[in-house]
């Protein structure tokens, strides 16, 4: 009787598991494809910075003040469209910047293409060795303070060595992310797919942004 | 000094009051490594590496 109990047990456990995976999985794709076009508009109505500056306000307002009332309910999945489209948007003076420069649309491409395999390649080996990197979250969180107090520094004294320094880190570090939320939901610590998916965006977009200020460097920008 | 910079600033001041809580709470409860748990976490992330080094000779 106790040993059934413990195998319907696991199995619940796993088919939740499952669906949490699933659902993260499709709703990320989804807001990554909404994000895109909302890049593509935004490059093609050629906005300022300032509006950049805006939405990243904007976004960051939502995941501190929307998101935790909004998270387990279904209007959760409007706030994280919004959340996504907004910083979406954002990206387009960026990805202007580089369009603009020679040989830009590959960097941007290349970029694009290079976040996809990172991700693909850490969440494959997440799900597929089933580890737990919970060991990981204070480094994790503590090292994003860190790179946050330099970027700080680095906005008045804008040095280009250490503003490449922070890009690679970042890239480092929401690699790091993508393991330790990927194992995260395969362990059972998150349970909730709108915050796994939000955290999972948010490491892209990171490491997209980053790849693309590292790539635009050693091809010629900056 | 351009309201950019200073925009910036705020944004950036912003995040980490915002994740300073998380990252108090993270150092104190995140459960301590165990024996290899280190190196399969920093194995993919030097892989990360070679991998970004190679889309830097490549563009």
């Amino acid at each position: 009787m106790a040993t059934n109990y413990a195998v319907t047990h696991s199995s619940t456990r796993g088919l939740a598991t499952n669906k949490l995976i699933r659902n993260t999985y499709t709703l990320l794709s989804m807001t990554l494809l909404f994000s895109a076009l909302m890049a593509a508009v935004s490059v093609s109505m050629r906005v300022g910075s300032g509006v950049s500056l805006g939405c990243s306000v904007a976004a960051l307002a939502i995941l501190w003040l929307v998101l935790p009332k909004t998270a387990n309910s279904a209007s959760g999945i409007g706030v994280v469209f919004l959340f996504t489209g907004l910083l979406g948007f954002g990206l387009g003076p960026t990805i202007s910047h580089y369009l603009a420069v020679p040989g830009g649309t590959q960097i941007v491409t290349t970029a694009l293409g290079g976040t996809g395999v990172i991700f693909l390649g850490l969440s494959g080996y997440a799900l597929t060795t089933r580890r737990d990197f919970s060991f990981m979250g204070g480094f994790l969180f503590v090292g994003l303070l860190v790179i946050l107090g330099a970027s700080l520094g680095n906005i008045f004294f804008a040095i280009p060595a250490l503003s490449l320094a922070i890009s690679a880190a970042v890239i480092m570090l929401f690699s790091g992310f993508i393991l330790y939320d990927t194992g995260r939901m395969v362990n059972g610590g998150e349970t909730n797919y709108i915050h796994a998916t939000v955290s999972l965006y948010i490491s892209i977009l990171n490491i997209f942004t980053s790849l693309l200020h590292l790539l635009g460097a050693f091809g010629g920008d900056d | 000094m351009d309201w950019m910079k200073i925009g910036s600033a705020v944004l950036v001041i912003a995040m980490m009051i915002f994740i300073w809580p998380s990252a108090k709470r993270m150092l104190h409860e995140s459960p301590a490594a165990e024996s290899g748990d280190w190196r399969s976490a920093v194995l993919p992330i030097l892989a990360v590496i070679g991998f970004v080094i190679l889309l830097i000779y490549l563009v």
